[in-house]
């Protein structure tokens, strides 16, 4: 279980605020995503949690061991994976995970089991050097690296970013199975889509969290009528949105245009205005909220 | 243990695995040792300077007195023996030695000719020469001088023997300095940059979040280096044996000991350095201008210590490769034993348990 109060976290002497007052807990064997763009504070509170940092204030127990007084402890129960690839490219893959495995004071063989299901599918590679490897294999080793020791906490910051869909995918389906042997799990990702996958979420902005609640619950808040909109022209649509009095909030989400509008404006009348200045091609339809919608919404409130 | 043995094993692979540095760290000797091959001939100061004279009379103490007041010597005293004046000479504490015959101005005025002996101590080569040839033209002028007075042709000559390097090989000078410098080079800078890189390359993360202890690290990341500048320090010694034909008159035991000594030194010094940069540039960077411009130019390796401003010969002290030159020669050139280089062997020691208190107090166990 990880248990978080009032963390506060600023460099350079206090002119840059990192964490805010950041509180949550994370009950065992959950997997609890913190989202948010970069710069949000995300590494700044893994580092701190990783025993990494010391905060300026607040209290993080992992598993009840402070992570300032028994940082040691705390470091022979967690597996963590910093944000950028930090294992040996000059190494081979077998060699990397033996070494982190006699680190920890144990071997591969005892803890195969753990790593099995993902490190089978880099194991064709195990004398390739790691920096040989694909963005996916490497996040593969890493996890794999962090995993052998059996940690009772596993921390992930941004695990997936710069890792193709396939592999993303298959990377939150093995984060499924670990949680599954009771292993807590901490993850941050800057893509909203993966919100999903965690049992909590907390959203995180400017140091601070948001929102935290289940996926659902999050959405579940979403207070808005939202639209999809879908045209040519994208960016004059944009600003046609925007100029309309009826829309609240309009912002891009890949080819489509999410807008929030005000209660009793019709699908038809937006249409309309669209057809006036000549979007005559253009898709409307009332969706569902996602948690970058709802992202969207609290930041800018 | 297991922790240990992982982590050198991990260490020598980085060092096999990168063909470049090794062969610059395996190569670096053979070339200094060539480029250094140049003899560099400079001004001589300070010679201190004795004088045996078992019977004085007015030439030789006409002779002492003039060398005296010359302001390039430094007059030590009059010796009462040959064993003392050579005692002397093995301290170090004499650079050159005028003897004099018994008799001298009866066997100069009777067959006009008399001998005067000059030993230099050319452990280090220029210096020896110098100073041999400075006192030869002062006694030949006082012997001009006075062939004119008195109107009878005499002749003074003087037979200079350097003691120690009779040869007068340039070689027993820079041999020693390049020691220190290549010692100084790889044991600072690679040990400075190996952990430097963890940090850069953001593998000090992940070590830091493990159990692994920091001092098992900091030791392991040194085994290495310390190996590998070992074999490097054969390579200079066998160079310089059978290459340069520089003799090892001295214990070979305590030469490798006061190597390793030096090595220790070094490497504890890489790991200072390593604790104060956070870059692999910055690690080469500092590491080359507080190592390795201090022992090109303070050492002694090339240009005498007793010949810098004062200001510069108490900085060249703190100096280790000064220290660790000083030790060598004595030993390999000198053939002195251990008894001879105690000053030279605690200052190593003492600086190697300063630097390695300094790494531990600034050694973090976070990031920050």
């Amino acid at each position: 279980m990880i248990e978080v109060k009032d963390l506060y976290k600023s460099y350079a002497k206090g002119k840059v605020n990192a964490l805010n007052g950041i509180t949550f807990s994370v009950e065992d064997g959950e997997i609890f995503g913190v989202i948010g763009p970069d710069g949000a504070g995300k590494s700044s509170l893994f580092r701190i949690l990783a025993s990494l940092l010391l905060p300026d204030s607040g209290i993080a127990v992992m598993n009840e061991h402070d992570v300032v007084i028994d940082y040691r402890k705390v470091r022979q129960i967690i597996g963590y994976m910093p944000g950028r690839f930090s294992l040996y490219q000059d190494l081979s893959v077998e060699e990397n995970l033996t070494f982190f495995a006699t680190l920890f004071n144990t071997t591969i063989e005892e803890n195969y089991h753990l790593i099995k299901d993902i490190y089978q599918q880099i194991e064709p590679f195990k004398n390739r050097r790691a920096g040989a490897l694909s963005g996916g294999m490497k996040q593969k080793l890493a996890l794999s690296c962090a995993l052998i020791h059996k940690p009772e906490i596993l921390i992930l910051d941004e695990p997936t970013t710069g890792v193709d869909p396939v592999s993303r995918k298959e990377f939150w389906d093995m984060l499924g199975r670990l949680k599954e042997q009771g292993i807590t799990i901490l993850v941050s990702t800057a893509y909203m889509d993966e919100a999903s996958r965690c049992d909590r979420i907390a959203l995180i902005r400017d140091g601070k969290f948001i929102a935290s609640d289940t996926p659902q619950g999050i959405i579940e808040n979403y207070a808005d009528i939202l639209w999809s909109v879908e045209g040519t022209r994208m960016s004059a649509l944009l600003s046609a949105l925007r100029d309309y009095s009826a829309v609240k909030t309009s912002f891009a989400f890949g080819d489509k245009i999410h807008i929030t509008v005000t209660e009793g404006l019709q699908v038809g009348e937006l249409r309309q205005y669209l057809a006036e200045k000549k979007f005559d091609d253009v898709r409307i339809a009332p969706i569902k909220p996602t948690v970058e919608d709802c992202f969207m919404a609290l930041t800018s409130e | 243990m297991k922790q240990f043995i992982a982590f050198v094993r991990k260490e020598f692979r980085h060092i096999m695995r990168d063909n470049r540095t090794l062969l610059i760290i395996l190569g670096m000797p053979v070339v200094e040792i060539l480029l250094f091959g140049f003899a560099i001939n400079m001004e001589v100061q300070n010679i201190r300077v004795a004088f045996y004279d078992p019977t004085p009379d007015a030439f030789t103490t006409g002779i002492a007195e003039r060398i005296r007041q010359n302001s390039y010597f430094n007059y030590q005293g009059n010796m009462q023996s040959m064993e003392e004046m050579e005692v002397a000479m093995r301290k170090g504490k004499l650079d050159l030695a005028v003897v004099f015959p018994q008799n001298f101005q009866e066997s100069l005025v009777h067959s006009g000719k008399a001998a005067v002996q000059l030993l230099s101590n050319s452990s280090d080569p220029n210096r020896g020469s110098i100073s041999a040839t400075y006192a030869t033209a002062i006694i030949a002028s006082f012997q001009q001088e006075h062939t004119k007075l008195i109107q009878i042709p005499f002749q003074i000559q003087t037979e200079n023997r350097m003691i120690y390097n009779p040869l007068m090989k340039s070689s027993y000078m820079f041999v020693p300095g390049i020691m220190g410098l290549v010692l100084m080079i790889i044991c600072t800078i690679m040990t400075s940059v190996s952990i430097v890189r963890e940090k850069e390359r953001g593998t000090m993360e992940v070590l830091l979040a493990s159990p692994l202890k920091q001092g098992t690290m900091i030791f392991a990341k040194t085994i290495p280096y310390m190996v590998i500048s070992f074999i490097d320090f054969i390579i200079i010694l066998l160079l310089s044996y059978f290459v340069l034909g520089v003799p090892i008159n001295g214990s070979l035991l305590l030469l490798f000991m006061i190597a390793i000594l030096y090595i220790n030194l070094t490497l504890s010094y890489g790991l200072t350095v390593s604790t104060l940069v956070d870059k692999q540039v910055n690690a080469v960077i500092f590491s080359a201008i507080t190592a390795m411009i201090p022992v090109l130019m303070l050492s002694g390796m090339i240009f005498p210590i007793d010949n810098m401003p004062l200001v510069l010969q108490a900085l060249s002290a703190i100096v280790p490769a000064r220290w660790f030159i000083e030790a060598v020669r004595k030993v390999m050139i000198q053939g002195l034993g251990i008894t001879m280089i105690w000053k030279e062997i605690l200052i190593l020691i003492g600086m190697t348990l300063f630097l390695l208190g300094v790494t531990i107090a600034k050694t973090k166990k976070r990031l920050e």
